[in-house]
């Protein structure tokens, strides 16, 4: 009992601050890949070298259209190390709203020799996502207040989001802190924290567990697979996403996602609950 | 098949192949060496009994992998692969058998032996080769309404849109007695992890059986190994089990080279050794919590998961990703870590050790929580050698064995380390196994880094000659690993096959809780902590 209580007083606070404070993450990592859009040439290696199809292209009437994906991009860095005009950011916290604000399109002319050239357009889902920040930040005050239930669903993810996810609960990221709590039951809960791309043997399973979890309900989707389907896309077991089955409220990029990133869409997702006076999922 | 020459094959293995040879005559149709220590063998199905046997009485095999190919373009049939492990001759044998599409059957093994239930049931499944003398034939790997596909045929397209499932759903079996009563669980549990459904059937307090039902996770990963480049198969390895991700990576670059007859460079064989320790590290400190939560110590678990954490910031500093993704790599590793990247991993080691050594004291002085561990969920030894259970199960339930060791991969050549084993098999001493093997790991990246040789940390993979083939072995942190691969050209495969240890060792759960109360399940399904996703794939 002794040994206990100090052992607990000389670790003292671990807890980390966020987000008061930045995240912390090592400058070694990798994250949000950044593309030089306005002096790009080529796009094509960096696109062959995507394993997810996050980075894509095609060609219509003289234009190529490039897109960057977040809800697909695993950071994986294949296209960075293919092209010098992508680059790794350590940036982890990219929750959006909606599925579109993870996708930047770009129109360039393309030439003869099959490069690309003038800029036409450039459509940057980031700019949405910064708006969305702002904002989650003014209202991160009425947030903390809020007790929210969490149930956590395993929709067929390889476990990476689950390692993630159970760090939520460590003492360095302790989510009780604003109030949020992982619940055994979705009866008790207010939002399901969805992992995997929809396995067809876990559909039935996922529908139900939202069935049975009382409206208002948030869904959040966590990690690639679970925002477009991953590396696993949508094949013969595979539905690629859970927006293949159920309203999304909030995306989570990340292969998988760290628990910053986690809170990050979390909290993001329960400002919505704040603009809605009432509410389906 | 790349062969080499009968000379080359391990001195071990040659008393066993010329009693194989002697034994079975003509029976054995062909011997290639593909490599020192990986020899196939051509056999009829009627062989694979005899053989078998043979392998596990005088020999001490066992059957690691039992697989299907579909080689009907290339040689007009279906071939199965058995593969057996010899540890103490550190060799692999590996026996080819035909099936014919005229006539596809399969003779099971399973009533003989227990531990290839499952793996022939999804051969079944995945292949439409029909099961010949399997005590439960049933679905496993598709679930019982799926309709009549074998998505793992070469004429079944990856992206197939299936119909809606109509058929009936599972049937478990029927548990009847004064006072039994079932409990299903899942497939979503209450706690933060996989999906599976256990059905309990229960008289009073005690567990009488316990029936599991998995592959709620499948994901057509095998399927779709054959319809990526090689580069981005990298990538889903590292997604076929996320707790195990470097170590699935691994075994898939180990066949790929070992299949391009090349070997990684010995500092990044030393690089990899150190992944694959930090990720038993993590996984085994995060396991010794979970075991403590269950049992209700949740001020141990805290410290744990601090713990981990900082291992998992050491992974993000060493490799840009918290999970070891992408630093996985054919022919080698992605990058080599400069002077204060080895600074911060040494000082990690180096404070873990004396932060562990505490965490560890603080349970040791729990005397209830040493009460709840002993002597629940115990697998006995002999159980566990019937159903092949692997990896840190196995080692605390007697069964002694290490591809680390027994079959040195990476830079375990270089290191001094032992295996703990135990005999009781209880929840305490796989708390156990993982408690020794933290201080293992500890050790073996101390000694790495003092010795990390210099040199190249990657070497380009040659392009694989078609119908290459080749094992690859990783000792992950929850055992054995095995990646097999036939390549196709073109920088594609074939067939990539993958064994993750819960495969094997899910059985072993049925048998370890019978006997105990429902309350106790959540800690010895801890204390085994399968993953789902390896096993469905």
């Amino acid at each position: 009992m002794f040994g206990i209580l100090r052992k607990s007083l000389h670790t003292g606070i671990v807890t980390t601050r966020y987000p008061a404070q930045p995240a912390e993450v090592s400058s070694h990592a990798r994250g949000r890949p950044e593309i030089d859009f306005s002096k790009w040439t080529d796009a094509r290696a960096a696109v062959a070298s995507c394993p997810t199809g996050a980075l894509a292209c095609a060609e219509a009437q003289g234009q190529r259209t490039v897109s960057l994906d977040l809800g697909k991009c695993t950071f994986c860095g294949l296209c960075a190390e293919a092209d010098a005009a992508v680059r790794m950011t350590t940036d982890c916290e990219l929750a959006a709203r909606r599925r579109q604000d993870l996708v930047t399109t770009a129109a360039y002319e393309l030439k003869p020799d099959g490069l690309q050239g003038r800029l036409v357009s450039l459509e940057r889902g980031r700019a949405a996502l910064e708006a969305v920040g702002a904002q989650l930040k003014s209202r991160i005050g009425q947030v903390l207040g809020r007790s929210l239930h969490i149930r956590e669903v395993d929709a067929g993810s390889c476990n990476g989001c689950e390692v993630e996810i159970a760090g939520l609960n460590s003492p360095v990221y302790d989510l009780e802190r604003f109030g949020i709590h992982f619940v055994a039951s979705p009866r008790h809960a207010d939002m399901l924290l969805v992992t995997g791309p929809v396995s067809r043997n876990m559909e039935l399973a996922l529908r139900k567990t939202y069935d049975a979890t009382p409206a208002p309900r948030l869904v959040v989707a966590v990690g690639a697979c679970a925002c477009s389907g991953g590396i696993f896309g949508a094949n013969y077991a595979s539905l690629g996403g859970v927006e293949k089955v159920l309203p999304v409220d909030v995306f989570i990029p990340g292969c998988p996602p760290n628990p910053h990133a986690l809170l990050q869409g979390i909290l993001l997702a329960i400002g919505r609950v704040g603009l809605k006076s009432s509410g389906e999922g | 098949m790349n062969a080499v020459g009968r000379d080359q094959i391990l001195p071990g293995l040659q008393p066993v192949l010329a009693d194989l040879t002697e034994r079975f005559g003509p029976r054995i149709q062909a011997v290639h060496p593909a490599r020192a220590n990986e020899i196939y063998f051509d056999a009829q199905m009627e062989l694979v009994p005899g053989f078998c046997a043979q392998l596990y009485k005088k020999w001490n095999g066992r059957l690691v992998s039992l697989f299907a190919d579909d080689a009907r373009a290339e040689a007009g049939v279906f071939h199965l692969y058995y593969v057996f492990a010899l540890d103490a001759a550190h060799g692999f044998f590996i026996l080819r058998v035909p099936v014919s599409p005229e006539r596809p059957q399969i003779l099971s093994l399973t009533n003989a032996l227990p531990a290839v239930n499952w793996q022939e049931r999804e051969i079944q499944d995945l292949f439409g080769l029909k099961l010949e003398g399997h005590p439960n034939p049933r679905r496993c790997a598709l679930h019982d309404d799926w309709p009549e596909v074998h998505p793992l045929c070469k004429d079944f397209e990856l992206k197939t849109v299936l119909p809606p499932f109509q058929g009936e759903r599972h049937k478990f079996r029927e548990v009847e007695g004064e006072g039994v009563f079932h409990v299903p669980v899942g497939p979503v549990h209450a706690g933060i992890i996989e999906p599976g459904h256990f059905l309990f059937s229960v008289a009073g307090e005690p567990v009488l059986y316990l029936q599991i039902r998995l592959f709620y996770t499948h994901k057509g990963t095998e399927k779709l190994f054959e319809n990526i480049s090689i580069s981005h198969g990298v990538c889903l390895a590292e997604s076929i089990s996320g707790d195990s991700s470097f170590a699935h990576a691994t075994a898939f670059c180990h066949a790929l080279e070992r299949a391009a007859g090349l070997e990684a460079p010995p500092r990044a064989r030393a690089l990899r050794s150190i992944c694959l320790e930090l990720e038993r590290l993590y996984n085994h400190i995060a396991d010794v919590g979970a075991i403590a939560t269950d049992v209700a110590f949740v001020v141990a678990n805290a410290h744990a998961m601090r713990l981990k954490e900082s291992v998992l910031r050491v992974n993000e500093l060493l490799t840009g990703n918290r999970l070891l993704r992408g630093m996985a790599r054919p022919g080698g590793v992605r990058s080599d870590w400069d002077a204060s990247q080895l600074e911060a991993l040494a000082r990690r080691v180096r404070e873990l050790r004396p932060e562990f050594e505490s965490l560890v004291e603080l349970i040791r002085d729990s005397s209830s929580t040493r009460d709840r561990l002993e002597t629940t969920g115990i697998l006995k030894p002999q159980i566990a050698r019937d159903l092949g259970v692997v990896g840190l199960a196995g080692r605390a339930s007697g069964f002694d064995h290490d591809l680390r060791r027994d079959f040195p991969h990476a830079a375990y050549g270089q290191v001094k380390f032992t295996v703990p084993v135990y005999s009781e098999g209880d929840v305490l001493r796989r708390m156990q196994v993982r408690i020794d093997e933290v201080f293992q790991a500890l050790s073996i990246i101390e000694q790495l880094l003092a010795q990390l040789p210099d040199g190249p940390t990657r070497l380009e993979l040659p392009a694989l000659p078609p119908n290459a083939v080749a094992l690859g072995y990783v000792e992950g942190w929850r055992g054995e690993i095995f990646h097999w691969i036939r390549a196709a050209g073109g920088g594609r495969l074939a067939r990539c096959k993958i064994k993750d240890p819960s495969l094997q060792n899910w059985p072993a759960l049925s048998e370890a809780i019978l006997g105990n109360i429902i309350p106790d399940f959540p800690v010895i399904n801890k204390s085994f902590n399968l993953s789902y996703s390896g096993t469905d794939r």
